[in-house]
């Protein structure tokens, strides 16, 4: 079951709207393909990025996976917990687990994300 | 086991060292100076020597267990080649020798080596000119990619990528990368080889180069390999051959006839020097006639009265790849191998490597699937999917082997195989090894369907079982 | 030929079983297309393995091998115990592969982590990695470590850097856009002024070498701060006996420590086998390459060792790899680790002050010959240029006659040196030799 509330992109980025900011992490099928997570190479605060831009990088024993931002914007928050407890996003991947938040500059963008039940039949197609 | 650190008793002393005949020294400065001694151990020479002695007794080696490492070529070490690289008219030449006086002359026999050992692998692949630098076949890789940019260098020519197929091993995109080369992934065919069409869709003059094995890591030789290099060619591209699998076509193939430009060999593999538990091996590259000028500097020449020397005045070479002339004393014993083995020797050794991996790949047809099962050359992939829908993957596979005393094939390789079990068995394999593994296999095979969760606990005969990955990771307890 | 077990007849059976009914070899090779087969495989017959000895015996004695060393030039004639050959003669260790399977690797994987403990405490940093090829490729891997952990682009190299390393560096990067700058050295040591210069807020890294290629010893905490302050990393390549004595590059400040190990009980081999080692502070240890031994524990807590953080490497990272390296030299690793243990703690001071005793003494001796004049604008260890009244490769080439190799004539690196050559000395060399070689020079020079 993916939250309701939340969007969802192809690449297992949840992101949760919140005025004009959002909350950005990684899906419970993105942990769970990835295995134990062993580091997180969080997003670099105050930093513009753009859309579908590599901002984070999420490493299990036997994989590296790139976080990127599905939506433009600016980066005012990182999820400082990860840094000494990486395991958060096994743990908590839609709550205690998010990676990072961004002021956004776009908000066309988030209208073409997936809703929950489209990622869910997306997540039945692979 | 106890860390040597831990062994490590205050006064005690190894060995004796030669120290003082002539008077002590003024002091240094203490800017200078370190303010504490380096925590190195203090250990006797007999503690030292079973600390490592027990420490070697945890290790799986070709001379106590049969070890077949796909894509590795893990075959016997002959001893005597052991013996010739300790000689001290060898081991103990200092590599700046040849420039002290007359241009090498007091360095002969070395050079003699170097150029002799040139000669033969340039026969042996076809080639035309070979460096015998690099110190490694990742190593050999990036100064092939680096001759490769040189050529198009010359000619004024900017191209942009490097094709690899997915079947490729992983240095081979890391060594376009760091040559300043971007990398495009060709997929395999439903044949296991690199898919025609998406080459041809590909391939243009933004292309610099083409890096492949031949046998691929799937251990099957592609029939249009010289279609493909002629291709490239058309192209302006250079064709790059991987030597890791040249134990398969000794006598039977050479890349040079094949259409390849530059190769790079593995001598840890095909030429049997040891693998050193990681290090050090030797990958020389050779090159056609028409890269021969971009080699790296130092060249052995010779001399028209029959002596050899060094030429560093050379100015379209890629310049220093390696402090001086590569792994010497591996070359030694890779030149020692070939001569032993000569021509039909060698030859023999590519027959029998590909007799060994066809028997053990038609034995164990039936008991696990061979996504790519119709022959095969010196190595072949099967796959656990039938044992992983009951929970046995192929690392518990793997697992279980080490309590039979086989060290594991490669697994999870290549990466376009699922739950992948690479198998090379080499030619120094006996028969009698070879069925041990089958009846061991089908054993495990067997085990799978019977009682999957008993593979969890492999390995148990081991000074330690499963070790934990993740934690190692997160700790990062790198050093004592 | 003599390396295959199977007889005519197991194969004949053994091809049989593998389908090939026509009991041909040839068939095996049926993929490979008739106009692909060699086009000539023209190699000699095999040899008996003692027809081979005695060949190779024979090339051997080709090379002049009774010469008594005073080259270095970053590679040196140390004395190497004979537990440290003896040890990696075992077959466990030298045929076995990269510990892929932990369990059946355990002894390999804790010699390692010994090892890169032993370079942390040699150089006083906190991580190590396995080992890389040699001292040159390592300072090239920390170069492109630097450039990876700035995001910059420029690098400033002392010119007190081995030449051969320098050479190797631009060699490596000629297909990538890096603005190397080098700095001459002044009287012996780093210059400085003018590397003050050139520091900005665009530098990577700024490279230097303890003791430098001249054998001059430095200071380089004041260099490390000014980096430091423009945000710029330093990289310092060493010489591990050296570190018996000398300040670490720890407590100077260097991010990066480098160096060729072969001078830790490794054979000089005419070049190699060698060992580059790298050790680093704990934050960069995602950005160093090479493969890395970490310790961990089995699910009953037993300690145990696996490679780890290998995310950062190519078979999982591939074109994003940190490097492209795919191994280490575990043997020569394994060699040095054993060197550091026998000759231990007390032991590599004691070594470290001979060698520097014996060149004090040299450079006395030498000193004392008319026209002979030892350089000595700066202090140095065991390694020292001399300035020679004629062309030093003409001298090092009469001194080989009685025996003994002088030196490196550093004209063949520097055109403005032709008199001038670089003398090592090690805890090998003994008074008489010293003795022999400075009467030997006198010689040559005035009679």
């Amino acid at each position: 079951m993916v939250p309701e509330e939340l969007k969802y992109t192809k690449e297992h980025e949840w992101v949760k709207i919140d005025g004009e900011t959002a909350l950005i992490g990684i899906t419970d099928h993105a942990q769970s393909e990835l295995g134990d997570i062993t580091f997180i190479e969080l997003p670099v605060q105050a930093k513009q990025v753009k859309r579908g831009e590599s901002v984070a990088t999420v490493e299990s024993v036997k994989a590296a996976s790139d976080v990127y931002s599905p939506i433009s914007g600016e980066i005012v928050e990182v999820n400082g917990l990860l840094e000494d407890a990486p395991e958060t996003i096994n743990l908590s991947p839609y709550e205690n687990g998010w990676i990072f938040q961004i002021k956004i500059s776009d908000g066309g963008e988030v209208e073409t994300m997936m809703d929950a039940a489209a990622y869910e039949e997306y997540l039945g197609t692979l | 086991m106890e860390l040597i650190f831990e062994l490590s008793r205050a006064g005690r002393r190894g060995v004796k060292m030669p120290t003082g005949d002539v008077p002590e020294s003024a002091s240094l400065d203490p800017v200078y100076t370190r303010e504490k001694d380096a925590e190195l151990p203090s250990l006797s020479e007999p503690e030292v020597v079973r600390h490592f002695t027990n420490l070697s007794k945890m290790n799986f080696g070709v001379d106590s267990h049969f070890y077949p490492l796909g894509s590795c070529t893990m075959k016997y070490n002959p001893k005597i080649t052991e013996r010739i690289a300790a000689f001290s008219s060898f081991a103990s030449i200092h590599p700046l020798q040849p420039q002290l006086v007359n241009g090498g002359m007091l360095t002969q026999g070395a050079l003699e080596v170097i150029s002799d050992l040139e000669n033969v692998l340039c026969e042996i692949t076809g080639m035309d000119e070979f460096t015998t630098q690099p110190m490694a076949g990742a190593h050999g890789e990036l100064t092939g990619i680096m001759l490769i940019a040189a050529h198009h260098r010359e000619k004024g020519d900017r191209r942009k990528y490097i094709l690899i197929p997915d079947s490729g091993h992983g240095t081979n995109p890391a060594s376009a990368a760091i040559a300043g080369y971007e990398v495009k992934t060709i997929k395999s065919d439903d044949k296991g080889v690199m898919d025609m069409n998406e080459f041809r869709k590909e391939m243009n003059e933004d292309v610099a180069g083409v890096m492949l094995t031949c046998p691929n890591t799937l251990g099957i030789f592609n029939p249009r390999i010289k279609e493909l290099a002629d291709l490239a060619h058309a192209s302006g591209a250079l064709m790059y051959y991987d030597g890791a699998n040249l134990n398969a076509i000794m006598g039977k193939a050479r890349p040079g006839d094949l259409g390849f430009d530059i190769v790079h060999l593995n001598l840890h593999k095909t030429f049997a020097t040891p693998h050193g538990g990681g290090g050090p091996g030797a990958g020389p590259v050779g090159v056609k006639k028409h890269l021969a000028e971009f080699l790296p500097t130092s060249r052995v020449v010779k001399r028209k009265d029959g002596t050899f020397t060094l030429d560093y005045d050379r100015p379209k070479s890629i310049g220093y790849i390696s402090q001086f002339y590569g792994n010497f004393g591996v070359l030694l014993k890779a030149y020692a191998y070939i001569l032993i083995e000569g021509k039909e020797g060698l030859i023999e050794v590519s027959e029998n490597a590909v007799l060994n991996a066809n028997y053990l790949m038609r034995r164990l047809k039936g008991h696990y699937d061979i996504p790519y099962g119709e022959n095969c050359m010196h190595e072949f992939v099967i796959s656990c999917c039938r044992q992983a829908k009951r929970g046995v993957h192929a690392v518990d596979i793997a697992k279980a082997l080490i309590d039979k005393g086989i060290h594991p094939p490669t697994i999870y390789f290549p990466l376009n195989v699922k739950e992948a079990i690479m198998i090379e068995p080499t030619e120094t394999e006996s028969r009698e090894t070879l069925d041990e593994f089958v009846r061991v296999m089908i054993e495990l095979a067997e085990l799978a369907e019977k009682d999957p969760v008993a593979f969890k606990e492999f390995p148990k005969t081991t000074s330690v079982g499963r070790l934990d990955e993740v934690k190692a990771a997160r700790d990062m307890n790198i050093s004592a | 030929m003599s390396y295959i077990p199977n007889s005519i007849e197991d194969r004949q059976e053994m091809l049989k079983a593998a389908g090939v009914n026509s009991g041909k070899m040839a068939d095996l090779f049926k993929n490979i297309p008739r106009r692909l087969q060699p086009r000539s495989f023209d190699l000699a017959p095999g040899r008996s393995e003692f027809e081979v000895e005695k060949y190779l015996r024979g090339l051997g004695k080709k090379n002049v091998t009774d010469l008594v060393y005073f080259i270095g030039g970053g590679f040196y004639d140390h004395y190497i115990p004979a537990a440290i050959d003896a040890l990696t003669s075992r077959s466990e260790f030298y045929t076995a592969y990269t510990p892929y399977q932990p369990e059946a690797s355990q002894g390999n994987l804790q010699a390692i982590y010994e090892y890169q403990s032993c370079i942390c405490r040699l150089t006083g940093m906190e991580a190590a990695n396995a080992s890389l090829y040699d001292g040159g490729t390592a300072l090239y891997e920390a170069a492109m470590m630097a450039i990876r952990i700035t995001g910059r682009n420029k690098i400033i190299i002392d010119g007190g850097v081995s030449p051969i390393y320098r050479k190797m560096l631009y060699c490596y990067t000629s297909n990538l856009s890096i603005d190397f700058i080098e700095i001459p050295v002044s009287h012996g040591q780093s210059d400085r002024v003018e590397l003050d210069k050139r520091l900005d807020e665009e530098t990577a890294a700024v490279i230097l070498q303890n003791p430098n290629f001249f054998g001059a010893i430095d200071d380089h905490a004041d260099i490390c701060a000014r980096c430091h302050n423009s945000g710029a990393l330093v990289i310092e390549s060493v010489y591990p006996i050296a570190l018996g004595l000398l300040k670490t590059p720890e407590a100077m400040g260097a991010d990066i420590v480098t160096g060729e190990g072969q001078s830790l009980g490794i054979p000089l081999s005419f070049g190699g086998p060698y060992l580059g080692f790298m050790a680093t502070k704990k934050k960069y240890v995602r950005k160093m390459p090479g493969r890395i031994v970490g310790a961990t524990t089995d699910k009953n807590g037993n300690r145990g060792f696996v490679l780890t953080l290998q995310t950062r490497e190519q078979h999982i990272r591939r074109e994003k790899a940190t490097s492209n390296i795919c191994s280490n030299q575990a043997l020569c690793a394994l060699r040095a680790l054993i060197y550091m243990a026998l000759v231990g703690k007390d032991g590599l001071k004691e070594v470290a002050s001979a060698c520097r005793d014996k060149a004090e003494y040299t450079k006395q001796k030498l000193g004392e010959i008319k026209g002979v004049e030892v350089k000595k604008s700066s202090p140095t260890f065991n390694e020292f240029t001399v300035k020679l009244p004629e062309n030093a490769n003409e001298v090092i080439g009469k001194l080989i006659g009685k025996g003994i190799a002088a030196g490196f004539p550093l004209g063949r690196y520097y055109a403005d040196m032709e008199n001038y050559m670089l003398v090592a000395v090690t805890e090998k060399r003994t008074r008489h030799e010293i003795v022999r070689f400075a009467d030997a020079l006198e010689a040559a020079l005035w009679s």
